[in-house]
């Protein structure tokens, strides 16, 4: 299956992911407009630590912890991709602190979570991080 | 005094609309032109910084950057314009020599520019490159004066170590340290693929980068950096350079800050210490010694490498392309006033050496006239812009072209022309790590794959337009170009007519 | 009005070729016949033939060809003649008034050999030292124009359809074992006897049907070694090369046709080793040999005759035998009209030389 992998060594830590990331959820077309003013809540996040950048999303496990300690179903596993019903959620947030990758945040609203399924929504194939990155950091393989 | 010199030639231009305080603009900007006022969120700039690289511009995922000329102005004066007065006004505060990169970005004229090409009409077809092969593989070398029979009269091969090339281009000198590693492995990876040379330049070649010695040109400079017997071994062929069109007269300087440990051990000089290459080189002081080292690399490399020759185009450069040409070089490579540079003085850059049509023009002419031309084959640089101006100097009489400021385009410079500042914000012309990153070869080497192919095709319809199915049915071919708005003089050392002739 | 030489003026063409190869010597009336049948490819601004085999009483001797434009000229250039040549014979070349053929110059013709001292003197070997006579006399004499300079073979060529110079130059009264003939139909109407066609140097001569696009750069190659290119035409220029190829680097006409309508190196590398290392050899030391562009030529050489097409085939060229003859022409019809029961036909494909030479005769060149 193909997953969003991050390649240290190309990442520029320049954090545009976060701001495609976060585009890719408003419903507008612009992305001046969709965000201009507004705190974002990405899904993928770069860490930095001086010339050190790595951008962070869900790893999408085999064997995920969120899934598993998650009280309510919200989280389940769809053809390896692990989704998220936000209608079902009830912000215990229990998966955030299960998630040994800090993949899962809360939402905008602070009353569910939130977390990448690769873009699956905009029909484009590709996660728009993946396609956004200026340096290729941000690939979409199948690593088995 | 004032309060600083004078005001920035680019500004930056916000448009506050579009801005949405990403800070991507400022995380990228080496130079720290921009910074965020975080209490009121918003972005600021220091246009004083700014060299216009257009990294910021481009990274801004809003388009809400964009930087233009300053229309700050000093009182109109036809004489002492604005560039003179700021250089002076540097000058008297710093007392220095101007630097500047890259090639002459003077109003000289661009005698590319006024050449056109011919096409077939009625009393001969075009060919269509889709529908029949169109060739331009080249070969670069020696030709022997005669030809060799074994005993049952069947051809010897007895040429001299030639160059084979799918198309007439390569990637000129740049050498490692003026540019990052992540650059050359750029260039060594899409030369590989296409079947062409790139060119080490004078800083040696990274130990990683020997792989690629089959599609590699290694360069001996004044400075001998990084030159030992498995290096000259390690490339296809080996060139001397004499000098650089951006510079011609002078030798290299590499700032400290750019020899970092891997450039250090490459270059095998010290790290951190500037590395200066000397004006000439101080074992030729005349055309014999330089024949002397062309056999001496000969000898190093047991008459299996063809050596290049490189120069500047400077006025005499026909009379030294002949003495070169008779040296036992196999190749002469002339680099016109346009070629870039890591660093030269400003002066230099702007005032010294020819254009390289007129160059090319005379030294093929004269070559020919001295029966000499099938002796050496001949690579210009310094201005090569487009497949048309490659099929141009392929015209004009070269068998090749070097590409350096083109190939370093399609890497992502935008010709801020900063590059002695070593804070390239593109990854290229940097020994920063956090700035060499930028470059990832992956994309770099298939951008300049792209870029090659690209001008192969239009190269092959500007061919098949003239009913030409072979690149070297081209080469000299003057009577397929005509001037434009040259005055006699200029048309007689090109070598062609005027339009309408 | 600017004529050939001082500038470059594209034309079409048909030719004709036919030759014995058992070296029966036979009219003019064939070749005639079978040029005139093609002759809406020519437009009236030129004809010509060359002719091997016609002066066997003098065939130790070079037969210059000459056209004056007045006898100031000719004056001149006998001087010079003089100066370098023992002239065993000297005459003026029969013509007869012919309607359509116009402008005519005076046209001489001299059997010579090089004055042995001089010749000694200049270092050159006999052909070489003839060929720069000639070179000579084409650019530093006004008004001269050396036609011909084979041995035991001449050049008959004007201004006019190709049926009105035969008649003019009484062609069917010469006796050869080889014709070839030209008919052109040239872009602009330069009028000028010299640039008709065929071309000649020593015993090459030269008819050819084309515009080739390489020509600039062949031209500049070829003068590089000496050559002169007076007139600016294709046919001189690939005259030039194929002497170059032959007689100066040895190259047999079969590998200098390779050279000139070269392989695609796509084929080359489809050969076996031992040929693919000869023609990727000849392709790059001899690059500026490379003729490209449409062309089919008819080479006449002493004892022999080469018909060549460009790499892709961009110009008509047939060839058809019978007994020991061996025609070759720009359209079939132009053999049938003088051959309707031929043994064969066939169509050289583009860049396949066809040689054919006298039974036991003279080799030049090895094939």
């Amino acid at each position: 299956m193909k997953r969003v992998y991050v390649n240290e060594k190309w990442c520029l830590g320049c954090h545009l992911c976060e701001y495609y990331c976060a585009f890719t959820q408003t419903d507008k077309t612009d992305m001046a407009y969709a965000l201009r003013g507004r705190k974002i809540f990405p899904m993928i996040s770069v860490e930095d630590s001086g010339a050190v950048h790595f951008a962070v999303n869900c790893r999408h496990c085999a064997e995920p912890l969120c899934v598993k300690g998650c009280i309510t179903g919200a989280l389940s596993i769809q053809d390896g991709v692990v989704r998220l019903d936000q209608e079902r959620c009830i912000g215990c947030f229990t998966c955030i602190l299960s998630c040994p990758y800090g993949a899962i945040s809360p939402a905008e609203d602070g009353h569910a979570v939130q977390k990448c399924e690769l873009c699956l929504s905009t029909n484009e194939g590709v996660p728009q991080c993946v396609k956004n990155c200026p340096n290729a950091a941000i690939v979409f393989e199948d690593r088995g | 005094m004032a309060a600083f010199d004078f005001y920035p030639d680019y500004e930056v231009v916000r448009n506050l609309d579009r801005c949405i305080v990403c800070r991507v603009c400022e995380r990228q900007c080496a130079n720290g032109v921009h910074s965020c006022l975080e209490e009121k969120n918003v972005m600021l700039a220091d246009d004083s910084q700014c060299v216009d690289c257009q990294r910021c511009v481009l990274l801004c995922p809003t388009r809400a950057l964009k930087i233009v000329k300053s229309d700050n102005t000093y009182k109109q004066n036809d004489n002492w314009g604005k560039k003179a007065i700021n250089e002076l006004i540097i000058q008297a505060s710093t007392g220095s020599v101007l630097l500047s990169s890259m090639g002459n970005p003077e109003t000289y004229p661009i005698y590319f520019d006024k050449l056109v090409i011919n096409a077939s009409q009625v009393t001969n077809p075009s060919i269509d490159p889709l529908r029949e092969p169109m060739e331009t593989r080249v070969y670069l070398g020696a030709k022997p004066a005669a030809v060799e029979r074994d005993d049952r009269g069947r051809i010897k091969n007895n040429l001299p170590p030639q160059l084979k090339l799918s198309m007439p281009m390569m990637f000129s000198a740049m050498s490692y340290g003026s540019i990052s590693y992540n650059a050359h492995e750029s260039l060594a990876r899409a030369a590989a693929e296409l079947g062409i040379y790139y060119n080490t330049g004078e800083g040696g070649l990274h130990e990683d980068f020997y792989r690629y010695g089959a599609n590699t040109i290694v360069q001996v400079a004044s400075g001998r950096f990084g030159v030992h017997k498995d290096y000259l071994n390690a490339g296809s062929a080996i060139e001397i350079k004499m000098g650089q069109g951006a510079k011609p007269g002078i030798g290299g300087h590499l700032p400290g800050r750019k020899i970092v440990a891997d450039v250090s051990r490459t270059r095998m000089t010290p790290e951190g210490a500037d590395a200066i290459s000397p004006a000439p080189h101080h074992d030729i002081y005349s055309i014999e010694d330089l024949s002397q080292l062309v056999y001496s690399l000969k000898e190093a490399t047991e008459y299996k490498k063809p050596v290049i020759v490189k120069i500047a185009a400077v006025h005499n450069v026909a009379a030294i392309a002949s003495g070169i040409a008779r040296s036992g070089a196999d190749i002469i490579s002339i680099d016109g006033f346009r070629g870039g540079t890591g660093a030269a003085p400003t002066r230099i850059r702007d005032n010294v050496g020819i254009p390289i049509e007129l160059a090319l023009a005379s030294v093929d002419s004269r070559l020919r006239n001295e029966g000499i031309r099938d002796r050496v084959s001949v690579v210009v640089s310094g201005g090569i812009r487009s497949s048309a101006d490659v099929v141009k100097a392929i015209a004009l009489g070269a068998d090749c072209v070097y590409l350096g400021t083109a190939a370093l385009l399609a890497l992502g410079c935008h010709l801020c022309r900063a590059c002695q500042a070593g804070k390239c914000n593109w990854g290229i012309a940097t020994q920063e790590l956090e700035l060499v990153k930028r470059l990832n070869p992956d994309i770099g080497y298939k951008r300049l794959i792209n870029l090659m192919r690209a001008w192969k095709h239009e190269i092959e319809e500007m061919m098949g337009g003239m009913g030409i199915n072979s690149i070297e049915s081209l080469k000299g071919n003057r009577l397929m170009l005509r001037g434009v708005g040259l005055n006699e003089k200029e048309l007689e050392v090109l070598g062609v007519k005027h339009a309408g002739q | 009005m600017l004529k050939e030489g001082q500038i470059r003026i594209p034309s079409g063409c048909a030719i004709s070729g036919i030759f014995s190869r058992a070296g029966q010597r036979f009219g003019g009336r064939d070749i005639i016949k079978s040029i005139s049948i093609m002759h809406e490819r020519s437009n009236g601004l030129g004809g010509g033939f060359a002719a091997y085999g016609i002066y066997p009483e003098y065939k130790e001797y070079y037969a210059f060809h000459l056209f004056y434009d007045n006898d100031a000229a000719k004056e001149h250039c006998e001087a010079f003649l003089n100066r370098h040549f023992v002239i065993a014979q000297t005459s003026e070349i029969p013509t007869t008034r012919t309607e359509g053929v116009i402008g005519a110059p005076l046209i001489w013709r001299y059997f010579v050999l090089p004055i042995t001292t001089r010749l000694s003197h200049s270092l050159l070997d006999e052909k070489e030292y003839v060929a720069k006579c000639v070179f000579r006399i084409n650019t530093e004499f006004d008004g001269c124009f050396v036609v011909s300079s084979g041995k035991n073979m001449g050049v008959f060529k004007g201004v006019g359809f190709p049926e009105d110079i035969a008649h003019f130059y009484m062609l069917e009264d010469y006796r050869g074992y080889c014709f070839t003939a030209h008919g052109r139909y040239p872009t602009n109407t330069p009028g000028w006897w010299g640039g008709a066609h065929p071309f000649a140097l020593l015993d090459f001569s030269v008819v050819h049907n084309g515009e080739i696009s390489s020509y600039d750069a062949n031209r500049r190659a070829v003068e590089m070694y000496g050559y002169k290119c007076t007139l600016q035409t294709d046919t001189e220029v690939i005259a030039y090369v194929l002497d170059y190829l032959t007689r100066q680097k040895g190259l047999t006409l079969r590998e200098a046709a390779w050279v000139i309508a070269a392989p695609f190196w796509q084929t080359i590398e489809s050969m076996p080793e031992e040929d693919r290392v000869v023609y990727e050899y000849l392709r790059n030391m001899f690059s500026s040999q490379l003729i490209t562009g449409p062309f089919s030529i008819l080479v006449g050489f002493e004892g022999g005759l080469m018909a060549l097409n460009d790499r892709l085939k961009l110009r008509g060229m047939v060839v058809g035998e019978k007994d020991d003859r061996v025609y070759v022409a720009s359209e079939e019809a132009a053999i049938r009209i003088i051959e309707p029961e031929l043994d064969s036909v066939y169509w050289p494909k583009g860049g396949e030389p066809v040689i054919v030479r006298l039974e036991g005769g003279n080799q030049i060149g090895g094939v």
